[in-house]
C-alpha cells in the first residue's frame, strides 16, 4: 500500500514523503530531498572558471586552467558521493528494529539499524538551529545501566529537515507500531 | 510479538523436508539451521539432534516442515507433512511452503492445543527473514564464548535480540560438519552441504603454529630474562637506557613479540585482530629495514655518510660561532650590556671549542660505529629510525647544554626580579600561607633591594635574548626528533591487517546488520533479507551488535 504526499522543509524546498505499508507490522517512509538544480551547478562552475581565468591572466600559466577543470570535476564527484543526500528512508519492523538509510546522489547508501530492544521511544524534539527553532524527530535509546534513563538521542531525517506537519505523519505511524510492540512484548 | 522465522538462503532451493533449528522464546523467533530431507527415520533424526545438542550446548529441535513443491500440489505429501507434527511435537509448529520456480512463499505457525481438540489450534502471522549462513558465521557478531562451567541448554539470557540468532548459528558448528557426500543416516541441507570448506595451507599453518610458537616463546623469554638482570638496573646504565629511544623501541618490540608468540589463544576477535596487526607490522618493519640495509650497502652510503659527518659537525659548530659573535655585537640593532655579553659569549664559545675537540677525537671510529648501526636495521626500520634520532640527539648535545644554561640563567633572573619587585612594592611571599603579604622592610633592605632590582632589570634584555636564541635552536632539534618519532609510531601502530581485511574480506569486519524488504504480495508473509553491513575500518567493539548512533 503506497502513499505519496508533498511537504516542505525548513528552508522552503519541496520534499516528497512516500509511505509504504508492507504489513501491519512493517512500515517504510521515504523522504526525498530537493535535487541539485542546473542553476546552482552552472553558477558554481562559472565562478570557479572565472576565478581561474582571472588568475591565468595574472600568471600566464595555462596549468591553472587545467587545474580548475580538475578541481571542478573532482569537487562535483566528491559532492555527489559524500555530501548530497538524495533520499532518506526509515524502515520500522515491529519486534525487530528501526533502520535508517541515507542514499547519496552517486548511489552510495549508508545504513544504521537499531534493535527494538534498545529503543525507548520516538519523540519530536525542538532544537535551536542557527537562527531558527526547528522540530526534529528522534529515537531515544535505553540506558542499560539505569532503567529510566536515556543513553543516546538519535535524530532522524537530518539532511531533509522536514517541517512539523511531515514529522507528525511519521510520528503517528511510528507510535502505532511502538505501542503495538510494547503491548505484545514478553519482557518487562 | 510477531513471530519471526530466520531462514538460511542456501536452503531456499532445497527439497522438501523437516526444518531443524532453535526456538528463542524471548524474541518469538525460530532460527532454522538446516533442512532434513526425506527419507528419514524419526528415531535417527532425534539421535542426531541429541548428539548436536550435547556437542554444541544449543537446544536444537525440529521446528516444522519445509515443502518445496512443483506447480501441482501433491496431496499425499501435504497430509504426510501434517502428520509429522504429531511425531515431533513443537510449539509453535512452522509450515513453510514454496512453489518451485516462483517467488511466492507461504508460512503458517500453528499452536497445537492437544491431539484431541484440533479446532482450538491458532494460527499466527509469521515474518520470514532470510540470512546468509556463511556470512553470519564468518562475521563473528555473536557475543564471546560462554564459560564452560555454565549449564548446558539455552544460551545466556543477556544475549538479546539478534545477537542470540548469531550466537545460535555460530555455536552449531557440529551440525554443519557433514556434507552431502557423507554416508550418514540422515541427509541434511545447510551452507556446507555442497562440501565442507577448508584450506590446506590454513590447516598446515595451524598445525605448525603450535611448536613454532613454543620455540619462539622460549627464546623471547630468555631474551627478556637477560635484559631484566641486575646489571642493567644500576644507576648510570638505567639512566642512559631510559633516555635512549632505541631501547624504548626495542623493549616495545620485545613486548609485542612476546604477546604474539604466547601460547595462550586469543579470547575474543578483538584480541585476535590486535595480535594479527602486531605481527603484520613487525613483518613489514623487518622487510623495510632489510630494504634499507640493502640500499645502504649497494651504494656504499655508509662510507660516504661517515666521511661527510665530521665536516657537517664542523660546519654546524662554525655557524654557532658566527651566531655567538653576532650576539656579542649588536644583534638586530639591540644594545646589549657589553660585560655580560662578553662573559656569556666567551663561555659558550669555549664549550663549542671543547665539543669540536671531542668530535675530532672520535673521528677514526665513526665509520665502524655507523656500519654496526646500519646492521641493526635488520631488526626493523623503526629501530634504525630510533638510532638515527639518538645520533641526532648526541650530535646536538652542545645545543642542549646551551639551552639548559640559558634557561637556568633566565629562570634565576626572573625569580630574582619577581621577588625584588615585590620588595619594591613593600610586599613579601609568605611560604607558609602560599600567598603575597605586605611586609615592612628596613631602610637598608629597601636600598639594597632596589639597587639589585635595577641591575637585574637592565641586564634582562641580554639574558632574554640568549635564552630566546638557544630555545629556538633547541626547538628546531626537538622538532626534527619529533618527526622521526612520529614516523616510528606510525609504523608501530598502523593496523595493516585490518586494512587488508577491509579490502579483501570485508565481511570479517562486520559492524551490524541491515534489512531489505523483498517483493511483497498481499496475503503472503512479509519477507526480509538480513545482510551484514561492513564497518568503516576497524571493528569498534566485540560486544556484538552495538550500533553507532
Amino acid at each position: 500500500m503506497e502513499d505519496e504526499q508533498s511537504f516542505s522543509d525548513i528552508c522552503g524546498g519541496r520534499l516528497a514523503l512516500q509511505r509504504r505499508c508492507y504489513s501491519p507490522s512493517c512500515l517504510e517512509f521515504c523522504l526525498s530531498c530537493p535535487r541539485i538544480t542546473l542553476r546552482s551547478l552552472t553558477a558554481v562552475t562559472c565562478t570557479v572558471w572565472l576565478a581561474a581565468y582571472g588568475l591565468f591572466t595574472l600568471c600566464e600559466n595555462s596549468m591553472i586552467l587545467s587545474a580548475a577543470i580538475f578541481i571542478t570535476l573532482l569537487g562535483l564527484l566528491g559532492y555527489l558521493h559524500f555530501v548530497k543526500i538524495d533520499h532518506e528512508t526509515l524502515l520500522i519492523i515491529d519486534s525487530l528494529g528501526i533502520q535508517m538509510t541515507s542514499s547519496y546522489a552517486s548511489g552510495k547508501e549508508s545504513t544504521t539499524f537499531i534493535e527494538m530492544g534498545e529503543v525507548k521511544d520516538v519523540v519530536i524534539n525542538e532544537a535551536i538551529y542557527m537562527q531558527k527553532v526547528i522540530y526534529y524527530l528522534c529515537i531515544l535509546l535505553k540506558d542499560p545501566v539505569e532503567p529510566h534513563g536515556i543513553s543516546q538521542v538519535v535524530p532522524l531525517f537530518q539532511s531533509a529537515k522536514p517541517r512539523l506537519d511531515c514529522l507528525i505523519e511519521v510520528y503517528r505511524s511510528c507510535q502505532d507500531i511502538l505501542a503495538h510492540q510494547k503491548a505484545t512484548s514478553t519482557s518487562p | 510479538m510477531v513471530l519471526k522465522a530466520f531462514f538460511p538462503t542456501c536452503c531456499a532451493s532445497a527439497d522438501s523436508g523437516l526444518l531443524v533449528g532453535r526456538w528463542v522464546p524471548e524474541q518469538s523467533s525460530a532460527v532454522v539451521l538446516a533442512v532434513v530431507h526425506f527419507p528419514f527415520i524419526p528415531i535417527q533424526v532425534k539421535e542426531l539432534l541429541a548428539q548436536v545438542q550435547q556437542a554444541s550446548q544449543v537446544g536444537v529441535t525440529v521446528l516444522g516442515t519445509w515443502c518445496h513443491r512443483r506447480q501441482e500440489p501433491e496431496e499425499s505429501l501435504g497430509h504426510f507433512l501434517e502428520g509429522l507434527g504429531a511425531i515431533f511435537s513443537h510449539k509453535p509448529w512452522f509450515q513453510l511452503c514454496r512453489e518451485r520456480g516462483s517467488k511466492s512463499w507461504s508460512c503458517k505457525a500453528t499452536h497445537w492445543q492437544g491431539p484431541t481438540s484440533h479446532a482450538a489450534s491458532g494460527e499466527d502471522q509469521v515474518m520470514l527473514i532470510f540470512y546468509d549462513q556463511r556470512k553470519v558465521l564468518l562475521s563473528q557478531l555473536h557475543p564471546p564464548a560462554v564459560l564452560p562451567d555454565r549449564q548446558a541448554g539455552d544460551t545466556t539470557a543477556s544475549a538479546g535480540g539478534l545477537a542470540a540468532v548469531f550466537d545460535t548459528v555460530a555455536r552449531s558448528e557440529a551440525l554443519f560438519q557433514s556434507d552431502r557426500f557423507d554416508e550418514g543416516p540422515v541427509r541434511l541441507s545447510h551452507w556446507q552441504s555442497e562440501g565442507v570448506e577448508a584450506s590446506i595451507l590454513v590447516e598446515l599453518a595451524k598445525w605448525a603454529a603450535g611448536p613454532v610458537c613454543l620455540l619462539l616463546a622460549c627464546l623471547l623469554s630468555l631474551v627478556s630474562a637477560a635484559s631484566a638482570c641486575r646489571v642493567f638496573k644500576l644507576w648510570p646504565l638505567s639512566f642512559i637506557w631510559s633516555k635512549l629511544s632505541t631501547c624504548e623501541q626495542l623493549r616495545h618490540r620485545l613486548e609485542q613479540l612476546t604477546l604474539i608468540f604466547s601460547t595462550r589463544k586469543a579470547k575474543n576477535p578483538a584480541q585476535l585482530m590486535r595480535k594479527a596487526n602486531m605481527l603484520v607490522s613487525v613483518l613489514l618493519d623487518v622487510a623495510l629495514g632489510l630494504m634499507l640495509l640493502s640500499w645502504l650497502h649497494r651504494k656504499d652510503l655508509i662510507g660516504q655518510l661517515a666521511d661527510a659527518l665530521i665536516p657537517v659537525a664542523d660546519h654546524v659548530a662554525e655557524e654557532l660561532q658566527h651566531l655567538l659573535q653576532w650576539l656579542m655585537g649588536a644583534p638586530a640593532g639591540l644594545k646589549m650590556n657589553r660585560a655580560l655579553d662578553q662573559v656569556l659569549g666567551r663561555f659558550f664559545l669555549y664549550h663549542i671549542h671543547l665539543w669540536i675537540s671531542y668530535i675530532h677525537l672520535m673521528s677514526p671510529f665513526i665509520e665502524r660505529i655507523l656500519w654496526h648501526v646500519g646492521l641493526s636495521a635488520c631488526l626493523g626500520l623503526t629501530v634504525a629510525l630510533s638510532i638515527l634520532s639518538d645520533i641526532i640527539a648526541l650530535l646536538t648535545f652542545h645545543i642542549y647544554c646551551f639551552y639548559v644554561y640559558g634557561a637556568r640563567l633566565y629562570c634565576l633572573k626572573i625569580h630574582g626580579l619577581s621577588s625584588l619587585w615585590r620588595l619594591f612594592r613593600g610586599k613579601k611571599w609568605n611560604v607558609l600561607r602560599q600567598r603575597v603579604d605586605s611586609c615592612s622592610y628596613d631602610l637598608d633592605q629597601l636600598f639594597i633591594g632596589t639597587l639589585l632590582f635595577t641591575i637585574l632589570v637592565f641586564l634582562l634584555p641580554t639574558t632574554a635574548l640568549y635564552y630566546l636564541v638557544f630555545t629556538l635552536l633547541r626547538l628546531l632539534v626537538v622538532t626534527v626528533q619529533g618527526l622521526i618519532h612520529l614516523l616510528v609510531d606510525l609504523i608501530n601502530s598502523l593496523p595493516l591487517y585490518s586494512l587488508g581485511l577491509r579490502l579483501c574480506r570485508p565481511y570479517r569486519l562486520a559492524a551490524g546488520v541491515k534489512f531489505r524488504v523483498l517483493e511483497h504480495e498481499t496475503g503472503r508473509p512479509l519477507r526480509l533479507l538480513m545482510q551484514v553491513s561492513i564497518a568503516c575500518i576497524l571493528p569498534c567493539s566485540s560486544k556484538g551488535l552495538r550500533e553507532p548512533g
